[in-house]
């Protein structure tokens, strides 16, 4: 469960999160939508302990995350740039995150073979190409078996049977009883898989609930175009 | 932390650029003593390298390797890793391998032409610790450096002016106030002033020590007396130390705080 | 023929007195007992033989020709108390004896030996430990100082006296000796024409040798190492300084080679070493220097002011952190033709000049003149930046000194050491 209580943070002058308010249960698919700026990366990032926020808190199960580490042996994160030391090759870079997460079995041999990247395992990642290397981006994050999975924009460079591959992925961990959640812009994707929206606009929830709650609430039957009303009457 | 050292250290000893340090010292090292064969001469060259260009590298190393890993941070970020471990790791992951280019680089020409029968044993090895030291010092400074500053054409920069700074201009400013304070008892200040910068503490020790004509006369004999003895030696080891411990303190610090 | 008759019959009573001449022997249990005995009992010529033993003797004052040898190192000691030997007559030889613990006073010179108004005298072979003053030559010519070994044990300059003195002499001939832990090792007053060889000159208060007032000296092939100074030339004229060794003179005023007020003379083919100044030169004119080698120093020349018309040709100067200070802009000597390690030029036709002339007189050896403490910055990177403006547009340093014809090699030559 997560639980993040009147979260703010500045960047400088530029104030990107206004008191957020969140509650997350266990289990489910929730996508973090918002357009660009609206604060959503800064939000997963502050769960990931990589941004330090002004104030407010967060807990993951009962516990605060300041100034505490173990707890990301609970998440797989997948970053939304995948880019890796470019002079290790990709066995290497597996190992690597396995060892740093020793306490944890993996999952790579099945994950491999899903997304067929057996011929690459000993290039360097410096050699790989950007679809490649967003597989093994995804096998690292899959290959351990955390209550929660963060996804920061999971499709981006994938081809259409990786793509589908990734459904079935998530869809798959859903299953397990996890907690996932993902920030995407490709809507017909979060609709098809998510089981609700969290709609961030200039740093504050601007709504949360199911999607046909959304639809209902905007009197549109298109998701897309639910948001983008959303979007719309706010600007107006 | 020692997890990260290690994949930095790895990932770095297969990167071109330590290659390209480690060949330039050894082929300095060849040219110095098998091609000229003077050894005087060579002493002093080398001297200049170490004060000169090791506080170069180690700089721009430094900062080029934080840029250039920033993912990889990232990606390290979102493990269940502290953080400060994560920075600390990659500091001393290139501050290893360059100083391990430095002293396997040096050494190897310095190790066939005979080193360990001459009584220069020492003298060399203090020139290869001072080299390291430096490397320390400049690249946790280039890393400070690269943490405040989120724009890396500004954090190169800084960088090289942090380096000018050093090498040169405190230099200058030294040489101003010594002239223009000339009627003043001047032994105290110009001790303190050498200590405070590691570059001219490092260039003091290695003259002391290798390059006897160097520091004769009056000012000279003041310096040999402080250098010259353990108190000086330990004052000096402690205060190169200083200059390390300081910058990896100010690492740690930045590093819990900043966002990513 | 008058006179060559006269010259036959002093040649004859000579011979004559010669082959008369006695043997005396000194020992504690022979019939004479002391020195001062035998001397009183000898006739002129005589030789006096001194036997293996301890005399506590002095004021021996000898007064008429006479050989006094020592044979198995006897020692005469004296006890604090005065002057040892004092010899007042001619063809006075002195040798194999060693001479201890001779008197110190304020007021009177005691020597070991000391010999006055006196010609023909051979002091060989002698030891002599602590002392005031060694060996003092008073007006006394034509005379030989061989193979002494002198060891003082002096601590301050007020107090102690020098090793061989020369006072109003000529043609004395000094060599081979080796004195240390005196003030001067060698002076000389009003001498000249006085040859100085082979000696070894070492760890001594002030000077390894000093020359004042003393003209058409020669000093060859000597060693001066760790003294106060090396050598010090002042006031004297015609001075010959060949093939010599300066080294390790460290400290705040020290020097390799010191020249004050002294013209006309040749400084050739020495070796200056590890000294703080290798030579320093004040008020010093018409010198040659040439064939030496200047090396490792802190400063290898140092010119004070009005030195006029000295040239430097052919010397190698070796890693020095100076090569040439000089404290005005102004520049009356030739440099020619040397070898400078600090020189970075090139040489694109190969006849082994470089096509660029060499400045040896950095800038910043002028700021260290002026502020001695800035020599903590030596080879730092922004000295360089200074020395290289400098050269390339000189303010502060003399524009016309340099050495247009600077070797690429070091000049190899033929030394008998």
């Amino acid at each position: 469960m997560i639980e993040i209580d009147n979260l703010h943070k500045r960047f400088g002058k530029n104030e990107v999160l206004k008191g957020i308010d969140l509650t997350i249960d266990n289990g489910g698919i929730f996508a973090v939508l918002g357009p660009n700026g609206s604060g959503k990366t800064t939000l997963i990032k502050s769960i990931l302990g990589m941004v330090v926020p002004n104030s407010g808190t967060i807990k993951l199960n009962g516990t605060s995350i300041k100034k505490n580490w173990e707890y990301r042996n609970d998440i797989d994160y997948l970053p939304q740039i995948a880019n890796f030391p470019g002079n290790l090759t990709v066995k290497e870079l597996i190992k690597m995150i396995k060892d740093l997460r020793s306490s944890k079995t993996a999952d790579d041999e099945r994950l491999i073979e899903l997304f067929k990247l057996q011929p690459f395992l000993d290039i360097k990642l410096n050699n790989l190409s950007g679809g490649t290397k967003q597989k093994v981006n995804l096998v690292l994050t899959f290959m351990f078996d955390s209550p929660l999975v963060i996804l920061d924009e999971p499709t981006t460079g994938l081809d259409p049977i990786s793509h589908i591959r990734l459904k079935q992925l998530i869809t798959a961990e859903k299953e397990k009883g996890k907690t996932i959640l993902i920030t995407s812009h490709i809507m017909s994707f979060v609709e098809e898989i998510a089981d609700e929206i969290v709609f961030l606009l200039e740093g504050k929830i601007y709504f949360r609930g199911s999607i046909p709650a959304l639809k209902t609430k905007t009197e549109q039957s298109d998701f897309e175009h639910a948001i983008a009303s959303m979007l719309s009457s706010s600007y107006a | 932390m020692l997890k990260i050292l290690k994949y930095s250290f790895f990932d770095l000893m297969r990167s071109r650029w330590s290659y390209v340090y480690f060949l330039f010292y050894l082929l300095l090292g060849v040219v110095l003593l098998f091609l000229n064969n003077d050894l005087s001469k060579a002493v002093i060259t080398l001297m200049n390298v170490i004060i000169v260009l090791v506080p170069l590298i180690g700089t721009i190393f430094g900062v080029m390797y934080y840029y250039n890993s920033k993912e990889f941070t990232e990606l390290l970020l979102a493990q269940p890793v502290k953080r400060s471990s994560i920075f600390l790791g990659q500091y001393f992951g290139v501050a290893l391998s360059l100083s391990m280019s430095l002293i396997i680089g040096l050494g190897l020409p310095f190790v066939f032409y005979g080193i360990f029968n001459s009584g220069a044993i020492w003298d060399f090895s203090l020139l290869l610790v001072t080299g390291a030291f430096l490397t320390l010092i400049f690249t946790a400074l280039a890393f400070v450096i690269a943490l405040a500053n989120e724009n890396k054409i500004k954090g190169f920069g800084y960088a090289i002016l942090l380096w000018l700074f050093m090498a040169v201009i405190y230099d200058g400013v030294f040489l101003m106030s010594l002239v223009y304070f000339e009627e003043y008892p001047l032994d105290k200040f110009s001790l303190v002033a050498t200590m405070l910068n590691p570059v001219d503490l490092s260039r003091v020790l290695i003259l002391l020590k290798l390059d006897i004509s160097a520091l004769l006369g009056y000012t000279g004999a003041v310096f040999q007396k402080f250098f010259g003895t353990s108190v000086g030696f330990i004052l000096s080891s402690l205060m190169l130390t200083l200059w390390v411990i300081v910058p990896t303190y100010f690492i740690q610090r930045m590093a819990k705080r900043k966002d990513f | 023929m008058n006179k060559r008759f006269l010259h036959s019959i002093l040649f004859f009573l000579l011979f004559t007195a010669t082959l008369f001449a006695q043997r005396i022997e000194v020992c504690t249990s022979c019939k004479i007992s002391t020195i001062i005995q035998a001397v009183e009992k000898a006739e002129p010529f005589d030789t006096i033989i001194v036997k293996k033993a301890v005399y506590k003797e002095y004021n021996i004052g000898i007064t008429k020709p006479l050989t006094i040898i020592g044979e198995g190192n006897p020692v005469i000691d004296g006890d604090n108390k005065g002057e040892i030997i004092t010899i007042e007559s001619d063809n006075v030889t002195i040798e194999g004896l060693t001479i201890v613990n001779v008197g110190t006073s304020y007021t009177t010179d005691f020597a070991a030996i000391r010999v006055v108004k006196s010609e023909n005298f051979l002091i060989i072979n002698n030891t002599l430990e602590r002392l005031f003053f060694g060996i003092y030559l008073e007006k006394s010519n034509h005379g030989k100082v061989l193979d002494n070994t002198i060891k003082g044990d002096a601590v301050n300059e007020y107090n102690s006296g020098n090793g061989i003195q020369l006072w109003y002499c000529n043609n004395v001939e000094v060599t081979n000796n080796r004195i240390r832990n005196v003030r001067d090792g060698i002076y000389l007053e009003f001498s000249d024409q006085i040859e100085i060889k082979n000696n070894k000159s070492s760890n001594n208060l002030r000077y390894g040798l000093h020359f004042m007032f003393s003209n058409n000296d020669t000093y060859t092939n000597n060693l001066f190492e760790d003294n106060g100074a090396g050598v010090a030339v002042m006031f004297s004229k015609f001075i010959k300084m060949y093939d010599n060794v300066f080294r390790k003179n460290w400290g705040t005023a020290s020097f390799g080679l010191l020249l004050k007020e002294i013209n006309d003379s040749e400084i050739k083919g020495n070796i200056f070493e590890e000294n703080t100044v290798g030579i320093n030169i004040e008020g010093s004119n018409r010198i040659e220097y040439s064939n030496n080698d200047f090396k490792s120093n802190g400063w290898a020349v140092k010119v004070r002011g009005a030195c006029y018309a000295n040239t430097f040709t052919k010397n190698n100067f070796l890693y020095n952190s100076f090569d040439i200070s000089y404290n005005s802009k102004i520049n009356d000597n030739v440099f020619d033709k040397n070898y400078w390690s600090n020189y970075t030029g090139y040489d694109l036709n190969k006849n082994g000049i470089g096509d660029v002339p060499y400045r040896p007189v950095k800038l910043f050896s002028y700021i260290v003149n002026r502020t001695p403490e800035t020599i903590i910055l030596l080879r730092s990177l922004f000295i360089d930046i200074i020395d290289f403006s400098e050269k390339v547009s000189p303010v502060f340093t003399p524009d016309n000194l340099m050495d247009n014809n600077p070797l690429l090699k070091p000049i190899r030559y033929d030394r008998d050491r």
